[in-house]
C-alpha cells in the first residue's frame, strides 16, 4: 500500500555522449522527462520535428506492409492470441535486423508497391471487363464494326432506343424517305435498345443517313476495327495474362512474408527512435553539454546515478521534489493486491497527499465479489480458467495480467462463498439426484441458504456495508493524523464515528430490527445509555463542528445541521449493500431456472441429452451476465459507498521514457 | 370464486415477467442503437460498448426471478397447484409490482444512460470504468425493487 516516492533527477553530460544516455534512460525505462528549465541564450533547444516525423513513418510504412502481409498471407491467429503479449526477442537478433534495416526498408517499399499495383491491375481488368460488357451486342457481326461497306454498298452500324421489330424500322424509314433503298439486319436487341446494321447505295448514303437520323439512329461510340468475335477473344486473352500477372504479384508478396519478423522488430525500432527524438528536441543544449531532467521513483535513483555516472562524463544531482509540485504516481503493492490496481485506475490515482487504498480495496473487492457471484462451481470455473490463461500467456500484457489475476483471486473467493452458501450450478445436485436417480441428495451449506433465510443474508450484507465504510472513514481518520490534523480528526472523524455507532447500539434492540433479524437481541442498560450519551455527544459535536471554518457563529451552525444531515446518506450507504443479496440471489435462482429447465424432459435418454444442453447453455449465459453484474456491482460499491467516504483521485500516472514497442520486447534488463 | 386465487397469482408472476422484461428490452435497444453506431466507426471498441450496452439487461432477469419464485410457491413448476384463496393471489400479484413497475422504467432509464456512456467510450475509451458507472447508478433500484419484491413473495404464506 504505497504511493512510490519520486525523486527528480538532473543530469548534466557531455553533448558527445547525448545518444548513449538517452538509449541507456530509454532502455532503463524508470525517467519520466519533464523539464522545468526554460530557454535562454546559452541552453537551446534542438529541432528535431524532421527526423521524428521521417521516423514515424518508417514505423508507419512497417505497419502497413505488415498488415499487407497479413492479407496476403494470413497467419492463423486464435481467440486467445490477443492475450499473448509481445514476443521476447534475443538481443543479437534484433541487432541483425537493425544492421539490415535498409534492406527491410525496400522490402516493406516493395510490398506497398506490389499491392499497389495488383490494385491498379484489378482496375485494368474492370476496364476491359466494360469494354466486353459494351461489345456483347454486337457479336453475331461477322465484320468490324467500322467495315463501312464496299465498292457500292455502304454499311451504316448503329442503335435505336426503344423496341422494333425489322418491320417497324423498315416502315418508319419508308415515311421518312418513301423511295430510299436500304436493307437492314437487326443484330441484337436488348429490352430497350435495337442494334442493327443498314446497307444502301454509297449514291444514297447522305439521304439514308439523314433519314436514319430523323428516326432517332445513333452510330455506336466505341468503333473498333476488329471483328467483334475477335476483340472479344483478345480482352479475354487480355485479362488472364493480367489475371496471371496478379496471380504473380500475390506470389511475390507471399515470398516476402518470412521478413514478417524483421518488419515487426524494425517497426519497432523506428517507433522507439521516435520517441527518443522526441526527448531529444525537449533537452536544453549549450554548445558542449545538455540538461536532461524527470521524475524517477526514488528507489531508482542510486541505480542511475551509479549507471550513468559510472559510465560516462557527467553529473547526476538527485533532489526532493517541492512541497507544490505535484509528481506523476505509481502505485507499489503486494503481489494480491496490485490486482487490483487496475479497478483503482479506472477511478483514478491518488491525489497529492492521498494514500493509496489499493491493499485494503483489493481485499473488499475479492469478498463481496464472491458475496455476489456466490457459487462454488461458477467461482471453480473462473479461477480454473484466469489460472490456466495466466499459466498458458506468461508474457501477456501488464493490465490484462493484472485483471485476470484479480478475476482469479474473487473466484477463488466465490468458492468459498459458494461452499459457505451451499450453490454448486444453483442446486443442481439435487435436481440430478431427483430427476434421474429418484431420490434426491444435496451438499448441505456450511454456513446457511440464502434462499431460505434471505432476511438473515440481508443483515448481513448491511454488516459487511458498515464495515467497509467504517474502514473508509478510519482511512480518513489515518490521512488527518499523518497530516497532524487533529482538528479535523476529531471533528469529521470521531465525531461521526460516536455518532453512528451509537445510533447502530440504539438500533440493534428495537423493535425494527428485532422484526427484520427475527431475534432480539437484549444489550445491558449501561450499553444502551452508553449509545444513547454517544450518539447525542456525536451530534451536537457534528453540529457545532463542521462549520468550524467559518466565523459567523450562525452560518456555523446551519452549516453543521446540514452536515448532520448526511446521517440519511450513511443510511442510504449502508441499504445500498443489500445488492450483495440481491445478486447472489439472482445467480441462485437463475441457476435453479435453467436446471429446472433441463430437467423437464423427465428420466430417459432424450432427457439426459436436454439436459446437458440446458446445462452448457444455461449455465454459460448465467456465469456471463452474473460475472458482469458482480463485476459492475463490486465497482460501484468499492467507486461510490466506499471511496466516498475519503478518497478522491485525481493522480497522473508515472509515464517513463522507455522503448514502448508494439511487437516485441527485447531481452535485458526490463524493470518495472 | 376460490379458483381466481390462483389467476392472480400468476397474474402477479406475468406481470413481473412482462413489464421488467420490456423495459430491459427498451433499454438493452436503446443502447444497442449507440453501441451499433461506435462500432461502425472503431471496431475494436466493440467488447467494452457490447458491456455497456448488457446492463440494461438485467431487470429482465429480475423479473423472471420474481415470476420463477411465485411460479415454485404457487406450485405450478411441478407438484400440486396450491390452494390459493383470493386474498392470497391479490397479496402475491401486489409483492410482484415493485419489480414490474421500477424494472420497466428503470430498465428504460438505464438505456438511456448507458447509450450515453457508449458516448463516453467512443470519445474517451480509458475511461471504461467511469462510463460503466453510471448505468449502475439506475440499476440500484431496480434491486431495491427486487429485494421488496423478493422479501414480500417469500413471506407470503400460502
Amino acid at each position: 500500500m504505497a504511493v512510490l516516492q519520486m525523486q527528480r533527477v538532473s543530469i548534466c553530460a557531455l553533448k558527445k555522449d547525448r545518444k548513449a544516455i538517452l538509449e541507456k534512460l530509454q532502455r532503463m525505462g524508470v525517467m519520466e522527462i519533464n523539464h522545468i528549465l526554460e530557454e535562454d541564450e546559452d541552453f537551446r533547444r534542438m529541432d528535431t520535428a524532421n527526423a521524428r516525423s521521417s521516423f514515424e513513418k518508417a514505423a508507419a510504412a512497417a505497419d502497413q506492409a505488415l498488415n499487407l502481409l497479413q492479407q496476403y498471407a494470413p497467419v492463423k491467429q486464435s481467440l486467445l492470441s490477443s492475450l499473448a503479449g509481445k514476443d521476447l526477442i534475443e538481443k543479437e537478433k534484433y541487432q541483425s535486423v537493425i544492421e539490415n534495416r535498409e534492406e527491410l526498408q525496400k522490402k516493406a517499399k516493395r510490398i506497398q508497391a506490389l499491392d499497389k499495383e495488383r490494385a491498379e491491375n484489378r482496375a485494368s481488368i474492370l476496364k476491359i471487363e466494360n469494354s466486353i460488357e459494351s461489345l456483347m451486342p454486337w457479336l453475331p457481326l461477322d465484320v468490324p464494326v467500322s467495315f463501312g461497306g464496299t465498292e457500292h454498298i455502304m454499311m451504316l452500324p448503329g442503335t435505336l432506343s426503344g423496341q422494333f421489330t425489322l418491320d417497324q424500322v423498315y416502315e418508319m424509314l419508308a415515311e421518312q424517305a418513301p423511295e430510299l433503298e436500304v436493307d437492314i439486319h437487326i443484330i441484337s436487341a436488348e429490352q430497350d435498345t435495337v442494334y442493327l446494321t443498314v446497307f444502301c447505295l454509297r449514291k444514297d448514303s447522305a439521304a439514308a443517313e439523314e433519314a436514319l437520323r430523323s428516326i432517332g439512329f445513333a452510330r455506336p461510340s466505341q468503333i473498333s476495327d476488329q471483328v467483334p468475335a475477335e476483340a472479344k477473344a483478345d480482352m479475354e486473352k487480355e485479362i488472364s495474362r493480367i489475371q496471371s500477372n496478379i496471380a504473380e504479384i500475390e506470389k511475390e508478396i507471399m515470398s516476402l512474408a518470412v521478413h514478417r519478423e524483421g518488419l515487426k522488430l524494425l517497426a519497432d525500432y523506428y517507433r522507439v527512435r521516435a520517441d527518443k527524438y522526441e526527448v531529444l528536441g525537449q533537452l536544453p543544449q549549450s554548445e558542449r553539454t545538455f540538461l536532461i531532467s524527470g521524475y524517477v521513483p526514488k528507489k531508482e535513483a542510486a541505480r542511475i546515478q551509479k549507471t550513468l555516472g559510472g559510465q560516462y562524463d557527467c553529473v547526476v544531482d538527485l533532489e526532493e521534489l517541492k512541497e507544490d509540485e505535484e509528481a506523476p504516481v505509481l502505485l507499489k503493492n503486494s503481489s494480491f493486491s496490485s490486482s487490483a490496481e487496475g479497478i483503482l485506475e479506472a477511478f483514478g490515482l491518488p491525489g497529492r497527499g492521498e494514500v493509496d487504498p489499493t491493499a485494503i480495496m483489493s481485499f473488499f473487492y475479492v469478498f463481496l465479489f464472491g458475496l455476489m457471484l456466490s457459487d462454488a462451481a461458477y467461482g471453480a470455473i473462473v479461477s480454473i480458467v484466469c489460472g490456466v490463461l495466466i499459466l498458458k500467456f506468461p508474457r501477456m500484457g501488464k493490465s490484462m495480467k493484472t485483471s485476470i489475476q484479480l478475476f482469479f483471486w474473487c473466484g477463488i473467493s466465490t468458492l468459498f462463498w459458494g461452499i459457505m452458501f451451499g450453490g454448486y450450478f444453483g442446486d443442481v445436485i439435487n435436481v440430478i439426484s431427483r430427476t434421474f436417480f429418484g431420490h434426491e441428495v444435496g451438499i448441505p451449506a456450511v454456513w446457511f441458504v440464502p434462499l431460505d433465510e434471505p432476511m438473515k443474508l440481508l443483515i448481513y450484507s448491511m454488516l459487511f456495508g458498515v464495515i467497509h465504510l467504517f474502514t473508509g472513514l478510519g482511512i480518513k481518520g489515518y490521512m488527518c493524523l499523518r497530516d497532524k490534523k487533529y482538528m479535523d480528526f476529531f471533528c469529521d472523524v470521531v465525531l461521526w464515528y460516536m455518532l453512528l455507532i451509537g445510533l447502530l447500539i440504539m438500533l440493534i434492540p428495537s423493535d425494527i430490527f428485532a422484526s427484520i433479524a427475527q431475534a432480539t437481541i437484549v444489550f445491558p442498560a449501561a450499553v444502551n445509555a452508553l449509545g444513547k450519551w454517544m450518539a447525542i455527544i456525536g451530534a451536537v459535536g457534528i453540529v457545532l463542528m463542521s462549520g468550524r471554518a467559518n466565523k459567523n457563529f450562525g452560518i456555523r451552525l446551519a452549516l453543521g445541521a446540514y452536515d448532520l444531515y448526511n446521517v440519511s446518506g450513511w443510511l442510504s450507504d449502508v441499504l445500498s449493500y443489500s445488492r450483495l443479496l440481491a445478486l447472489g440471489l439472482a445467480t441462485g435462482v437463475i441457476a435453479s431456472v435453467v436446471n429446472q429447465m433441463g430437467s423437464m424432459g423427465g428420466k430417459s435418454v432424450f432427457g439426459v441429452i436436454v439436459f446437458i444442453i440446458a446445462f452448457i447453455v444455461g449455465h454459460t449465459f448465467n456465469i456471463a451476465i452474473n460475472l458482469l453484474g458482480a463485476y459492475v456491482h463490486t465497482n460501484r460499491l468499492q467507486f461510490v459507498e466506499f471511496f466516498g467516504k475519503f478518497y478522491e483521485g485525481g493522480g497522473r500516472a508515472f509515464n517513463p521514457f522507455k522503448e514502448n514497442t508494439k511487437y516485441a520486447d527485447i531481452k535485458e534488463e526490463t524493470n518495472l | 370464486m376460490s379458483q381466481l386465487g390462483i389467476v392472480y397469482a400468476l397474474l402477479g408472476a406475468g406481470v413481473a415477467v412482462f413489464l421488467a422484461g420490456a423495459g430491459s428490452a427498451l433499454g438493452v435497444g436503446i443502447a444497442g442503437q449507440a453501441a451499433s453506431g461506435v462500432v461502425s466507426e472503431d471496431p475494436s471498441k466493440f467488447a467494452k460498448v457490447l458491456i455497456l450496452q448488457l446492463l440494461p439487461g438485467t431487470q429482465g432477469l429480475y423479473g423472471l426471478i420474481i415470476g420463477f419464485v411465485t411460479l415454485s410457491k404457487i406450485g405450478l413448476l411441478g407438484g400440486g397447484v396450491a390452494d390459493i384463496s383470493v386474498q392470497t393471489g391479490l397479496l402475491i400479484l401486489a409483492a410482484c409490482l415493485p419489480i414490474g413497475i421500477v424494472g420497466l422504467i428503470s430498465a428504460r432509464s438505464q438505456g438511456k444512460t448507458a447509450a450515453a456512456a457508449i458516448g463516453i467510450i467512443a470519445k474517451k475509451p480509458e475511461q471504461f470504468g467511469k462510463a460503466m458507472l453510471f448505468p449502475a447508478m439506475v440499476e440500484t433500484y431496480a434491486i431495491l425493487a427486487l429485494l421488496i419484491s423478493f422479501l414480500a413473495v417469500s413471506a407470503i404464506p400460502v
